[in-house]
């Protein structure tokens, strides 16, 4: 099992200024996720897990965090959540 | 093509759904709250019975024995549909927040006078159990009630009695730098200390009521209009004499939440006494069997909260309960 | 004294844990009457993990948050009559659909998450299960309110709680909702939470809305993505349900399987009615049905249900049929409403010419075989004036209650799929492998069915006539037909300058 291709998780975001840093945030963490622009909406995935880090997108905007502000711009995502203080990461195991 | 024309060719078809026509006529377009709220419920074509209640169609108006000709004559004074509740509630809480943390931050808690703080265990720290009661029964409400304007309505107060809860549960650990002394205290007189025994009772009786609308009157109407006026307006006012006056900067919600909600029983209140004799008849016999019940479970926690006052405390709460249902047409 | 660090997880669990209690003035079991006669078995509550851990002030502030950024671009979209910007009024047969169709669903969901928000026994999964329950009622709220200035300028769109109890195509998502709100509370939560929200509502709101952002529907887009922001948190309490219900006790499993194969089905063949907005209605279609299908059913739903193997749990019985129906479905559906499109309470219409090469591009095994020819010939019918719909009342599928329209895709792809079995004497009749087998697990409760044609027969709707029927539904004259015919048409006409054709039809 171990060269097996994980499956993909996914994240969708609604394509909004409120997300941009999210967006950003998922590039620099998840340096293999692919981002693809949709009609209304941004698709991140990546192979097996994609993580959002609080402290990556505090970096971006200069100010505080709320890991939960994603649920303002979340639009659809697969894997099994790991939601705390300093994250959002989804994986499949 | 001229501004005129394409004026014109904009005008509306018709101004509101179908179904506000009917009800209020096609003069002007329908309210937000109006659209939100009326006739979403199904009322025909059941499709199955539920396995879980063979005796029912899914929506039926047998669940209570109170009779409507329309389930939709009351209205929410307050004009509550999801977008205008969560915006109210949003603004409340960001004054909560704010409240909540400037008392942390300066730990102001820590400055009140011993016995301020150990009323509070006491009497109002237990006080989220209670609320968390009145979740399940607004949910009870909502899932075995009819029609929108009242099922929506008791959706939105069981999640305010969820926040209240956890109000209540953050003033516990506001009180022990987070630890759960206070909260653990609390669950242990709730389901031990005498004082408390004929509340629970009463409240666990109100889990079993087979009927949703004697629910309606036991919880929201008796339980909450004994109780809100008791302990978060009189007791409140108790401990800010006593130098508990910060206390008063947690629990504004609550006497606010009361006093807004009191609005709508009221309405409800007055609208189905007004539908029908049978219907008042009913209606004030099971706020006379609450009021009674529950004043009597109230006393022992209102004797521990005003001393040898609590009785006379209590009496007033409940003479101005049923002169305000009265007022609403009920004979009690 | 020094406040000792909470963090999100255990401040969570110190407020939504430990205010319920064990009652002794009543028995537990007459408090939570209704979670046990299902066969679930939970033996410890408590190892009910949250995925979301939002307390009630966060809660309000975040929707609040969501609510003013949608009703600010409702307003601006009523203010700006943002309907003329549409790519074209034929669009709106997908929105009339939707708020006769879904809207209902959500309020029924709504019903039954508040009814598992008192009943279900564990703090936690009452607490989750009111969380959605609020949701759901917001989800009908606010569709609600978007479509109200659609329903200002457009047929079709007036009535659709009163036709969500009648009309013989809505009883395909009225009897799913039902059929979930009638079973107890775990398979209430696995059909509705899992096998609809998980497996397959992706395909609802992801495709389709992205389709009405590419039609020039902002306010549509607005409200299906808002939505979407919580029903990420209702997927994820669809699968944490399920993992928990299988870890609590082996007896579960097949319980559970048995149920995910049972409203995989029953959810699916709700979306048929999806797929023919997908592919027929959206002028403009950014994905088809097919590759949705692909993306969000084959993909995704392989990559959980490989997740979910380690529990034992297998894809949805059927699976292969559902994925072999792909480039089927649409065709299949549009076709219908197009025969009995003198029934329906929005506009019916051959795909134009572009749109049938975009059909061919996208359906290169089964378009131009099997269903160009039959667009080409209502197109030409209608030309020459000797189109005519349907006389005859489809026979409907006793269980998903669509009319008997899906073939064999798998062998025969012409030869219509007939199944049928026999119970206390009575034939009943089926769709589907699919269908017959939920039937013949649960016939008692089939056998109960408000079938709308049935029910036409028997006189129970408004008469015998077709126009009897329409005016009980309270269709209005407007509101069916061919598009090319209607106010819609003419109006959208009149507001984009073309006085000729506002005037005559096409």
């Amino acid at each position: 099992m171990t060269d097996k291709k994980k499956n993909t998780a996914f994240l969708i975001v609604q394509d909004n200024e409120d997300a941009r840093p999210i967006i950003e945030a998922v590039e620099q963490d998840n340096p293999e996720a692919s981002i693809q622009y949709e009609p209304g909406m941004v698709r991140m995935e990546c192979e097996g897990s994609l993580i959002v880090k609080q402290e990556t997108v505090e970096a971006l905007i200069g100010r505080d965090w709320d890991v939960q502000e994603l649920h303002l711009v979340l639009i659809s995502l697969a894997g099994n959540v790991d939601e705390d203080d300093e994250k959002f990461e989804l994986s499949w195991g | 093509m001229s501004i005129e024309i394409s004026a014109k060719a904009i005008t509306p078809i018709r101004l509101s759904y179908g179904n506000l026509i009917e009800r209020f006529g096609d003069k002007r377009p329908p309210s937000r709250y109006q659209e939100a709220v009326y006739d979403v419920q199904p009322t025909a074509h059941f499709h199955y019975r539920p396995l879980w209640d063979k005796e029912h169609e899914i929506y039926d108006t047998s669940r209570t024995a109170i009779v409507m000709e329309d389930w939709y004559s009351f209205a929410d004074p307050r004009q509550y549909y999801y977008g205008t509740y969560t915006i109210a509630r949003s603004k409340q809480q960001e004054v909560a927040e704010h409240n909540y943390s400037f008392v942390e931050k300066r730990a102001l808690l820590d400055d009140l006078p011993e016995e301020v703080r150990q009323s509070v265990r006491d009497i109002l720290i237990p006080l989220r159990h209670i609320e968390w009661g009145a979740n399940m029964n607004n949910c009870q409400i909502d899932a075995m009630g009819y029609g929108t304007t009242i099922c929506s309505v008791a959706m939105f107060n069981a999640m305010d009695r969820l926040g209240m809860a956890q109000y209540i549960s953050r003033i516990g650990l506001l009180l022990d730098g987070n630890e759960t002394t206070s909260l653990d205290a609390a669950k242990k007189d709730w389901m031990e200390a005498p004082e408390w025994q004929g509340l629970r009772h009463a409240v666990e009786d109100m889990f079993v009521l087979e009927d949703w609308f004697e629910l309606m009157v036991a919880q929201n109407i008796a339980l909450d209009g004994l109780l809100f006026p008791l302990f978060w307006d009189r007791f409140e006012r108790k401990l800010s004499e006593n130098g508990g006056g910060t206390i008063a900067m947690l629990t504004e919600f609550m006497s606010d939440w009361y006093k807004e909600t009191v609005r709508w029983t009221n309405a409800l209140v007055k609208v189905t006494a007004a539908e029908s004799t049978a219907n008042n008849e009913l209606l004030s016999e099971w706020v006379q069997k609450w009021v009674t019940r529950l004043s009597e479970a109230i006393a022992p926690v209102a004797t521990k909260a005003f001393g040898p006052d609590g009785v006379s405390e209590l009496n007033e709460v409940k003479e101005e309960l049923l002169a305000r249902l009265g007022k609403q047409g009920l004979s009690v | 004294m020094a406040a000792k660090k909470l963090n999100l997880r255990k401040r969570y669990e110190l407020l939504t844990r430990g205010m319920g209690w064990e009652t002794s003035y009543q028995k537990m079991d007459d408090v939570f009457p209704y979670d046990t006669f299902e066969g679930i078995k939970i033996t410890d509550w408590d190892k009910w993990e949250d995925p979301f851990r939002l307390t009630m002030d966060a809660y309000w502030k975040f929707q609040a948050e969501k609510e003013k950024k949608l009703y600010a671009i409702i307003d601006s979209f009523a203010q700006n009559n943002g309907q003329t910007n549409l790519a074209d009024a034929s669009y709106l047969s997908a929105i009339k659909l939707f708020i006769t169709g879904v809207t209902p669903l959500e309020y029924a969901a709504h019903h039954g998450f508040s009814h598992l928000g008192r009943h279900f026994r564990g703090e936690g999964a009452r607490i989750a299960c009111q969380m959605q329950a609020i949701d759901e009622l917001r989800h009908a709220q606010t569709q609600i309110h978007t479509i109200s200035h659609y329903n200002k300028h457009f047929t079709g769109l007036h009535n659709p709680f009163h036709q969500s109890d009648r009309v013989w195509y809505l009883s395909v998502p009225k009897s799913f909702g039902e059929d979930a709100l009638t079973a107890g509370p775990f398979e209430f939560i696995t059909s509705i939470s899992f096998a609809f929200e998980y497996v397959l509502t992706n395909l609802l709101f992801v495709p389709f809305m992205s389709g009405a952002a590419y039609n020039g529907d902002m306010a549509t887009t607005t409200f299906g993505f808002s939505a979407q922001s919580d029903e990420s948190r209702h997927m994820t309490l669809g699968l944490e349900i399920i993992k928990f219900m299988v870890e609590q006790h082996e007896d579960n499993l097949p319980i559970i399987q048995r149920w995910i194969d049972k409203h995989f089905w029953r959810a699916y063949r709700v979306l048929a009615l999806v797929s023919a907005m997908q592919d027929y209605m959206l002028t403009n279609t950014p994905m088809s049905w097919k590759e949705a299908w692909d993306i969000y059913f084959v993909e995704n739903g392989g990559a959980l249900f490989e997740d979910l193997g380690r529990y034992g749990l297998k894809m949805p019985k059927h699976h292969e049929l559902a994925t072999a129906e792909a480039e089927h479905l649409s065709h299949q559906v549009w076709s219908v409403f197009c025969a009995l499109g003198n029934a329906t309470g929005f506009h019916t219409f051959e795909p134009s010419e572009e749109k049938m090469a975009w059909l061919s591009e996208k359906y290169p095994n089964t378009f131009d075989k099997y269903y160009r020819p039959r667009f080409e010939l209502w197109k030409r019918q209608k030309a020459e004036g000797t189109f005519e719909y349907l006389a005859s009342l489809p026979q409907l599928c006793q269980v998903c209650q669509i009319p008997m329209i899906f073939t064999e895709v798998e062998t025969d792809p012409m030869q219509i799929s007939f199944r049928n079995t026999k119970y206390k004497g009575d034939n009943y009749h089926f769709c589907s492998d699919g269908c017959k087998d939920v039937f013949e697990n649960e016939p008692e409760k089939y056998v109960q069915a408000w079938l709308p044609v049935h029910q036409i027969f028997q006189g129970n709707c408004g008469g015998a006539t077709v126009p009897e029927v329409l005016e009980w539904y309270k269709f209005q004259p407007e509101d069916g037909g061919d598009y090319f015919d209607s106010l819609d048409y003419r109006r959208w006409q009149e507001w984009h300058g073309n006085a000729e054709a506002a005037k005559t039809g096409s």
